[in-house]
């Protein structure tokens, strides 16, 4: 069987200008440039061009890469920040060419880059369903066609004749999806959009990519939430920097980019203490995070995290603390212990331990800061990401049990009463 | 589902081969665009409907006081205004679509790095909307001449071709200028200087007769001299008559530009999603 899309050595090279202001090149830059060039080939006519101008580099941002996807695979592909996915789907949907290489597609191709391109706030929600339909390319009898289902699905009815203006972002979002829902291509290519939306909406976005999987046609799926690519993928196809390192089975994608993603160190250590991170004060040697109870850090395992350091600073009150934050940067907590209270430190090896009570932190990515500090006011030394672990779920979450929203997932104790029926 | 007929390459380099089957396929686009912009003026200001019937009010009004009142300047028999505004209507539409083609790219840019339809659909659809102005103020130029009471010849059935030829000019020009503006955006200073200095150069406020015949051939080499000419020669009628080396040097000068203005805009349209 032939396969709906292959791609051959696709490479893809921007340009990056480092200037003085960065922006788009101006007319004025390109005319002194060229002046000056003129002006140096005049005076050293034997010397050449320039081989690197140095204001632009040039940057891979795929490199040599080929893959092959068969009719009624759905693909997710994964990949940390700046990997190259969204240009590989980019050049996939023709909005930008490649470089050097090839790709082959059979079938018509509909992408959905972007929630909502085009719809102006001017104009109302029927009117931005036409245009936005047009946009990617409906015809406007299809569209009418489905004008029904497609506000049907986004349940704006009532404001249909609104301008898109005064819509809150959820309904925004959910009409403009519905649009894009509604398209019937053979491929699919989809880019983060459902980084959009409340839980309920992703919900139904997922389900509905569910059901265009189901009647075999082919979906591209960029995504960063991993458990829904898990629940709607059948391969997975791993991208880093530019390159493919993995192309098979979604769980072994996932796990795959788990695995080899730098940012999830549990555990670091430094044999050597002259290389170890500190200064002349204190050095840490090692820092690592363990699950509590069990072999797998998860919502009711506890967590357990170890520091290592050699301190040379003698007779002070020297204190320790971890700052918790969640993978997008938020702080969760801070806390930490003093290490000598009647100004008795010692030079030589110190432990700290702190655990993390179960059913405290929610399912997630979590890194740590580490910071060494005398009489509680001063630090001595702060590494910031020092190592970062993930909190499992207990029960596999996807399409239909969305990630409980939260940063903490406390039990509470709750009590609930029956008082009377009503007379 | 997989026809082999419809495969499709994706290649560096690649002419696309079907280019113009794609524009036509998205011949709905172009007209949902212009209809966007249309509609958003319209509903935005209720000056929208008023700004394409009194901008060339006044500048008639302006030019008919300056040049034939103060200058004096002979207008062969005709009403003055009338002779200014049939003059002013392609200008306009010329002008208007210079600006807005050329902004066209860039106030879209939002679609263009998202969304794949060849992107000529944009800068055209920004020159049919101001076809409809051009349109509307049309029907100012019929109530004018009613006013005067001045019947136009059977010439009048050569306008289309002339609508034709400015359509073109400022399509042309208006890809050219797109294009550019992508990559140097401070391109965006010369149109508005361009505009303003055409106004003057055209023969808007003035016939091209006064212009001494030694010079008219050098005077064609702005385009927009032939296609004003040729709306006078339409329209007023009488013995209003062309001067054909200029006329046809306009044409010429008209296909030049829209020939290069779509090879250039081929030419860079593949690389606009990169840099916009
Ligand atoms: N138009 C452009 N000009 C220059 N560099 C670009 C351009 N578009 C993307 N890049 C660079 O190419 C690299 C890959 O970008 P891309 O958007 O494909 O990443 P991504 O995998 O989608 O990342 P993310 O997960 O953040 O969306 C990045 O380093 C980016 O800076
Ligand atoms: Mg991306």
């Amino acid at each position: 069987m032939p396969s709906v899309i292959a791609v051959e050595n696709l490479s893809k090279k921007y340009i990056i200008a480092h200037q003085k202001q960065m922006g788009p090149t101006t007319l004025r830059d390109t005319l002194s440039n060229s002046a000056k060039r003129f002006a140096e080939t005049l005076l050293h006519p034997f010397v050449g061009a320039p081989k690197n101008d140095p204001a632009h580099e040039e940057f891979w941002a795929l490199k040599d890469i080929s893959f092959d996807i068969q009719q009624g695979d759905r693909v997710g592909i994964i990949g940390s920040n700046g990997a190259g996915k969204s240009t590989l789907l980019k050049i996939l949907s023709r909005i930008t060419e490649p470089s050097s290489g090839q790709i082959r597609i059979h079938g018509r191709v509909s992408s959905l880059l972007e929630v909502g391109t085009g719809f102006h706030p001017e104009l109302s929600g029927r009117e931005n369903v036409y245009l936005n339909g047009a946009i990617l390319g409906m015809s406007k009898t299809e569209i009418n066609k489905k004008f029904d289902e497609i506000i049907a699905f986004a349940e704006v009815e009532k404001f249909l004749d609104t301008p898109v203006k005064r819509y809150s972002s959820g309904m925004y979002v959910r009409l403009a999806f519905a649009v894009a829902a509604h398209l019937e291509p053979e491929i699919l290519i989809v880019d983060e959009v459902l980084a959009v939306g409340d839980a309920q909406f992703q919900k139904k976005c997922l389900g509905k990519m569910d059901d265009v999987g189901k009647e075999g046609r082919t979906i591209l799926f960029v995504s960063h939430n991993l458990a829904a690519m898990k629940t709607l993928c059948n391969t997975g196809i791993l991208l880093d920097k530019g390159q493919v390192t993995f192309n098979g089975g979604v769980e072994g994608a996932v796990d795959e980019y788990l695995g080899t993603d730098k940012l999830h160190k549990n555990e670091i250590h430094w044999d050597n203490i002259a290389d170890a991170p500190g200064n002349e004060n204190i050095r840490l040697l090692s820092i690592s995070v363990k699950p509590k109870k069990g072999t797998v850090l998860n919502i009711d395992s506890g967590v357990l995290i170890e520091i290592q350091f050699y301190n040379t600073i003698i007779n002070a009150n020297l204190d320790t603390t971890i700052h918790l934050l969640t993978i997008e940067g938020v702080p969760v907590f801070a806390s930490g212990t003093p290490l000598s209270r009647n100004h008795d430190s010692k030079e030589g090896y110190y432990t700290a331990t702190v655990e993390i009570p179960p059913h405290l932190l929610n399912s997630g990515i979590y890194k740590v800061t580490q910071i060494f500090g005398r009489d509680q006011c001063e630090v001595l030394y702060k590494i910031g990401d020092v190592v970062s672990f993930e909190i499992q779920d207990t029960v596999i979450r996807g399409i239909n049990m969305p990630r409980i929203p939260g940063v903490i997932r406390p039990m509470l104790n709750w009590s609930t009463d029956y008082l009377e029926k009503k007379s | 589902m997989i026809n082999n007929q419809s495969v499709l390459v994706i290649e560096a380099g690649r002419a696309e081969r079907h280019y113009w089957r794609d524009l036509w396929r998205y011949r709905e686009l172009l007209f949902f665009l212009a209809w966007r912009d249309i509609l958003v003026r319209y509903k935005q200001t209720v000056i929208g409907m008023a700004w394409s019937l009194g901008r060339p009010l006044l500048t008639m009004l302006v030019f008919t006081l300056v040049f034939s009142k103060l200058a004096q300047l002979p207008s062969g028999g005709v009403p003055y205004p009338i002779l200014v505004f049939v003059a002013l209507l392609p200008w306009q539409f010329f002008s208007s679509s210079l600006s807005s083609a050329g902004d066209s790219l860039i106030s879209n840019a939002g679609m263009i790095s998202k969304v794949y339809f060849p992107r000529l659909v944009i800068p055209v659809s920004a020159v049919i909307v101001n076809f409809v102005d051009f349109l509307i103020a049309g029907v100012v130029l019929i109530g004018l001449m009613v006013w005067y009471g001045f019947a136009p010849s059977l010439r009048i059935f050569a306008i289309p071709l002339f609508i034709f030829m400015t359509f073109i000019a400022a399509l042309g020009a208006g890809l050219w200028i797109a294009a550019l503006n992508v990559k140097y955006r401070d391109f965006r200073i010369i149109v508005p200087f361009v505009v303003q200095f055409g106004l003057y150069i055209s023969p808007i406020g003035f016939s091209s007769t006064i212009v001494p015949e030694q010079w008219r051939l050098i005077y064609s080499l702005n385009p927009m001299v032939g296609v004003i000419d040729g709306f006078r020669w339409a329209i007023l009628g009488g013995d209003t008559q062309l001067y054909w080396p200029g006329f046809l040097l306009s044409i010429f000068l008209v296909l030049v530009m829209l020939v290069t203005g779509i090879a250039h805009f081929r030419k860079t349209e593949k690389t606009f999603a990169d840099v916009i």
